[in-house]
Parts: structure tokens; C-alpha cells; sequence
């Protein structure tokens, strides 16, 4: 297994250059000059050439990626210009309220999507598949950023059952935060458990008619035990994988959804940084977002290596 | 080509065409799905002629409005009418979500046709380099770069469509794999004709009908995409109208006019199943497995 990692991990590096290369291209899309910018009204020639110097813009484009990248590799991402602190710390900062909100919105959308998923093919081309094809339509078609608003609306608004915004830790007020978090968490998980109960709604159906199932059945299982031990362990691979490519879909789903419930996360400070002009952030914002999408797609292999005993086997 | 060699193609893909056609009909929910986009698509492309308020014509006197039979959905926090500039702005979101699927199939699909039929060197640089773009997320990707382009609905259009190209590429690649070692494809390389003639005579054609499925499903991404943008003011700037930018003012104004940002998202929805049905019924109606 450590050397399967290791070899993904090998393949990560040319995908990784390539996303850095990337992003730092982002910044020779800029408009006008930033150095001109920088020197003010007067336009001091000197104080221009000191300012290109200070910034090695002088040297050749290829020469500024390569010390651009050597920074990064040993975790200078530059400084926010609106607020003076490392870009990776800023990054760290707010990483763990969107890790927070993502893992209750797939925890929503797992506890809906897959008993959706398994429902609708058990019950396939019965009212209750079709009930569920539409909510999982309609869950894809959303802009989730509307669907923030409408419940801010009617819970926050006309109720006054929630919170409309605000974030409180889950380390200082559990029972705050979890009321802050849930509405945008729901918002986030409803458009991944439709993609999750159409992909397991499929992956059950193609495993249903498959032999061994058959076997199940004629041996005198019960219905439930076919479905839930024989079926859905079977089912289960690309559910998993799935899971873990929606991660990035999570990520980005997360720009706009704590836009509207003003949560400090991540998605927040890549539109804070936009508006402000901070582009060592949106820089950043995008490079980590690349590489924690990375990751998750080994996570995805190594589950699948895992959980499939006729890959286990050839490790 | 003599004609005798055209002939039996021709009434191949007639058939071909009419069995998609029988199946397409048959769908339902593809229709309907055909009927949403259509009717927003002629609302758009009417926008000019029909016999409605000026979209940005500011009225101090009938702010925020709430529907009733002079403002059918209403006014917004400048006076103006919801209604004209959700008509307006169906034109914004549809030309935005076409335009920039438009640039993500011609830059996309070339690639992946090269990258598929010439293999070696030429495919692994171009599924490396497809490989990284896929690994940002969709809308971070198309964020940054309208936001290092500036923000206009051109330059959204073109985030939107450069993030939504490696999507073509891989696609195209897979069909053309499957492809090029089909007889024809053989036939037509001893005949003596070129690599480009082989790629876009024999070989696009029989690439294509995916491509527009995932054409038609990416139209209502990008239409969201769109929409996400201007929300954060990065695409359609004001007063254009836009459905993003629309719902941007209206969650200002949530408990004092409501009606401002339900229609917008209302008509996204909308739009964006209608895409989503029409992708699906194509799908369906273009594989030649299912019957």
C-alpha cells in the first residue's frame, strides 16, 4: 500500500506544476501595471525602478515563477495586501470554519442522498423513484445561493426560528454554532445528494440484476438483507469515489454560500480578497483548493483499492 | 468521393437522425424541458419589441413596489420595473450560458481530437495540462480569473468558458480513442487522405453526439455560473440587468420587498431544468444502446 500512495503521489508533482503555473499567469492577466499603481500620483521614475527592483520585476518572466514557486513550496504565499498577514496563515485561519461546514453539509447529504438513492432503485419506476428523480433534478438545478436566500426568508425572517448569519466555533458554543451552521449546511448538501442519489440510485440498479444477487434471493435472505449487505456493499465503490471528487464541488459551492450567510470561511475570503484587489490571496485561495482537490482524489483511489478486495489483492 | 460512396452514409445518418428524433419525442420530460428553454429563449430574443417598461428607467415614485397590475412582479430599490428586467435579463443569462459554452467547445474540442488521434507526446502534454485545469474546482476557477480579467459580462462569459473547456477536451479525447480504429477510419487514411481531413470529415462526426449532450448540460452550469458572478458583482455590470446581479440587490432588501429575489432565482431554476431535461432527454435519444 505505502509504495501504491507513494507512486499517486509521484504523479501528483507534474499536475501540481502545472496548476502553479497557472496561477501565477493569473497575475500577468492584471490590467495596467501594478508597480505604477504602487508608486502613486507622482510617478517618480526612481521610485518605479526601486519598486521593480524591491519586486524583482526586472528579472525575466520564467525567472520570477521559479523564485515565485520556491516561496510557495516553502509556504510563502506572499502578504495580504489589506491585511498585512501571510497569506498561508490568513488560509489556516479560516480553513477549519469551512471544514466545519462541509463536513455537516456531507453529513446531510449522505443521511438524503444514498436511502434516497437505494429507495428509488429498490422501488425503481414506481411513484416513489419518480418523486425522488425530481427532487434530485431539482437539487441539481438550484443555484444554491437562491436557495440561501429563500430560507434566510422564510425560517430567519418569517419564522425567527434561526439565526440569518454569524459564525460561533464549534469549540466555544456547540449548540450556536450548529444553529448558525445548519441552514447553510443544508443548502450545501441538498445539491450533493442529488448527485449522490442519482449516482447510487445507478450503481444500485446496474448491482440489482447482477447474478449473485439472484443467489441471495433464492436462498431465502430477506429483502433487506439483500439489499443492504449483498447490494449496497457492492454499490458502495463509486459512491465513494464520487464522494470524494464532490469535495471540490463543496469547496466552491462554499464561495457563495458563505457570501450569503456571512460565514469567515474560506469561499468568504477568496470574494473579500476579489473585492479587494488581495490577488496574493485569490492566488493562494485557488493553489490550496487544487491541491486539497488532490488529495481527495487519492483519498478517493486508496478507499477504492481498499474496499474492493479483488484490487487489495494484486497490492 | 464518387457519390455511391455518399450515398449509404447519408441514409445511415437519416436514420440515425429519425430514431434520435422518435426517441426525443417519446420523452416527455425532455420536451418539456425543449418547451422552458424555448420559451425563454423567445423571451429573450423578443426583449426589444415587447411592449415593456424601459429596464432601467428609475422611478422615485414606485420604489420597491409589491406586484400588482401596473408592476406584475413588482419594483426594486430604484423603481424599476422586476418584470422588464427579468426579460432583460433572460436575454443576459442565456446569451452568457451559450457564448461561453460556445468558447469552451471551439477551444476544447480541437484539443481533444488532436490529443486522441495523434497520441505519444502530443496526447500526454494535453491530458496533463487537462488533468491540472480539472483539478480547480469549476466556479473557484472561473472566479479568479474574471476576477483577474476584471469584471464585465464578456469576461465572465470568458472565465465561465475557459473553465468549462478541459471538460470538452477529455470527452473528445475518449470519443476519438474509441473511434479512430473503427474500418472507416482505416479506410479513409489508405485512400490517401490527411490526418486534418480524416479528423474533421470522419472523425467529428461520429464524435459529436456526446459533445452536444455535454454541450446542452454545461449550457445550464454555465447559465448558474453566470448568475453566481454577478451575484458577486463580477459579471453583468449595472444597471444592465441580470438575474445575478438582481438577487445581489434583493438580499439587501429581504424583509422589506421579498418579491425582488424571488423571481430571479425562480427564473434560473427554471432555465437551468429546462437545460438539465434537454441534456438528459439528448442523452438518452443520441445512445444507440438503449431502445
Amino acid at each position: 500500500m505505502p509504495v501504491y500512495i507513494g507512486k499517486r503521489l509521484l504523479v501528483a508533482i507534474p499536475t501540481l506544476l502545472i496548476i502553479s503555473v497557472f496561477v501565477f499567469s493569473l497575475q500577468k492577466l492584471l490590467p495596467g501595471d501594478p508597480i505604477l499603481a504602487m508608486a502613486g500620483e507622482e510617478r517618480d521614475p526612481a521610485v518605479i525602478e526601486f519598486l521593480r527592483e524591491k519586486y524583482h520585476l526586472n528579472d525575466p518572466v520564467p525567472v520570477q515563477y521559479v523564485r515565485w514557486l520556491g516561496g510557495i513550496v516553502q509556504g510563502d504565499f506572499g502578504i495580504s495586501l489589506r491585511t498585512n498577514q501571510p497569506v498561508l496563515e490568513l488560509i489556516l485561519q479560516k480553513l477549519p470554519v469551512t471544514i466545519q461546514l462541509a463536513v455537516m453539509s456531507m453529513i446531510i447529504a449522505f443521511v438524503i442522498g444514498i436511502p434516497a438513492g437505494i429507495l428509488a432503485a429498490v422501488k425503481k419506476n414506481t411513484a416513489l423513484d419518480y418523486i425522488a428523480n425530481i427532487f434530485a433534478l431539482s437539487g441539481l438545478s438550484i443555484p444554491n445561493f437562491w436557495l440561501g436566500i429563500m430560507l434566510i426568508l422564510l425560517i430567519s425572517v418569517n419564522l425567527g426560528w434561526l439565526p440569518a448569519s454569524g459564525y460561533e466555533s464549534i469549540f466555544v458554543d456547540p449548540v450556536r454554532s450548529l444553529q448558525t451552521m445548519i441552514m447553510p449546511a443544508f443548502v450545501l448538501g441538498t445539491a450533493l445528494a442529488a448527485q449522490l442519489m442519482r449516482h447510487t440510485r445507478s450503481a444500485m440498479v446496474g448491482v440489482m440484476s447482477a447474478d449473485y444477487i439472484r443467489t441471495a434471493r433464492a436462498k431465502g435472505l430477506s429483502p433487506r438483507e439483500v439489499v443492504l449487505s449483498h447490494s449496497f456493499r457492492n454499490a458502495l465503490l463509486p459512491v465513494v469515489t464520487l464522494s470524494a471528487l464532490l469535495f471540490g464541488e463543496l469547496l466552491a459551492g462554499a464561495v457563495l454560500t458563505e457570501q450569503i450567510f456571512t460565514i469567515p470561511g474560506f469561499g468568504k475570503l477568496i470574494v473579500d480578497a476579489v473585492f479587494n484587489r488581495d490577488y496574493a490571496v485569490v492566488q493562494g485561495v485557488v493553489l490550496c483548493t487544487a491541491v486539497g482537490f488532490i488529495l481527495m482524489n487519492l483519498i478517493a483511489d486508496v478507499l477504492y483499492v481498499l474496499l474492493n478486495p479483488r484490487l487489495r489483492a494484486t497490492l | 468521393m464518387t457519390t455511391i460512396d455518399q450515398v449509404p452514409s447519408i441514409t445511415v445518418a437519416k436514420r440515425g437522425e429519425s430514431r434520435a428524433w422518435r426517441k426525443m419525442k417519446r420523452n416527455r420530460s425532455s420536451l418539456v424541458g425543449a418547451a422552458i428553454v424555448l420559451f425563454f429563449a423567445i423571451l429573450a430574443v423578443a426583449a426589444p419589441i415587447l411592449p415593456i417598461i424601459d429596464p432601467i428607467a428609475t422611478s422615485w415614485s414606485a420604489i420597491r413596489k409589491a406586484p400588482s397590475a401596473a408592476y406584475w412582479l413588482g419594483t426594486d430599490d430604484l423603481g424599476r420595473d422586476i418584470l422588464s428586467r427579468m426579460i432583460w435579463g433572460a436575454q443576459a443569462s442565456l446569451m452568457a450560458g451559450v457564448v461561453s459554452v460556445a468558447i469552451a467547445v471551439v477551444i476544447g474540442v480541437p484539443f481533444g481530437l488532436v490529443s486522441g488521434y495523434f497520441g505519444g507526446w502530443v496526447d500526454m502534454v494535453i491530458s496533463r495540462i487537462t488533468e491540472a485545469l480539472l483539478a480547480m474546482p469549476f466556479l473557484i476557477m472561473a472566479i479568479a480569473l474574471a476576477a483577474f480579467l476584471g469584471p464585465s459580462l464578456m469576461n465572465a462569459m470568458i472565465a465561465i468558458g475557459l473553465s468549462a473547456m478541459p471538460i470538452f477536451v477529455r470527452l473528445t479525447r475518449g470519443q476519438v480513442l474509441a473511434v479512430k480504429t473503427e474500418d472507416y477510419v482505416e479506410g479513409a487514411r489508405a485512400v490517401g487522405l490527411n490526418h486534418v481531413e480524416i479528423m474533421v470529415r470522419y472523425i467529428l462526426p461520429n464524435v459529436f453526439a456526446p459533445i452536444i449532450v455535454q454541450a446542452t448540460l454545461t449550457v445550464a452550469t454555465a447559465i448558474i455560473a453566470e448568475a453566481s458572478l454577478s451575484f458577486l458583482g463580477l459579471g453583468q455590470q449595472p444597471p444592465a440587468p441580470s438575474w445575478g446581479s438582481m438577487l445581489n440587490v434583493a438580499k439587501n432588501f429581504l424583509t422589506q420587498a421579498p418579491w425582488m429575489a424571488m423571481w430571479p432565482g425562480a427564473a434560473i431554476f427554471l432555465v437551468v431544468i429546462g437545460f438539465n431535461l434537454l441534456g438528459d432527454g439528448l442523452r438518452d435519444a443520441l445512445d444507440p444502446r438503449e431502445s
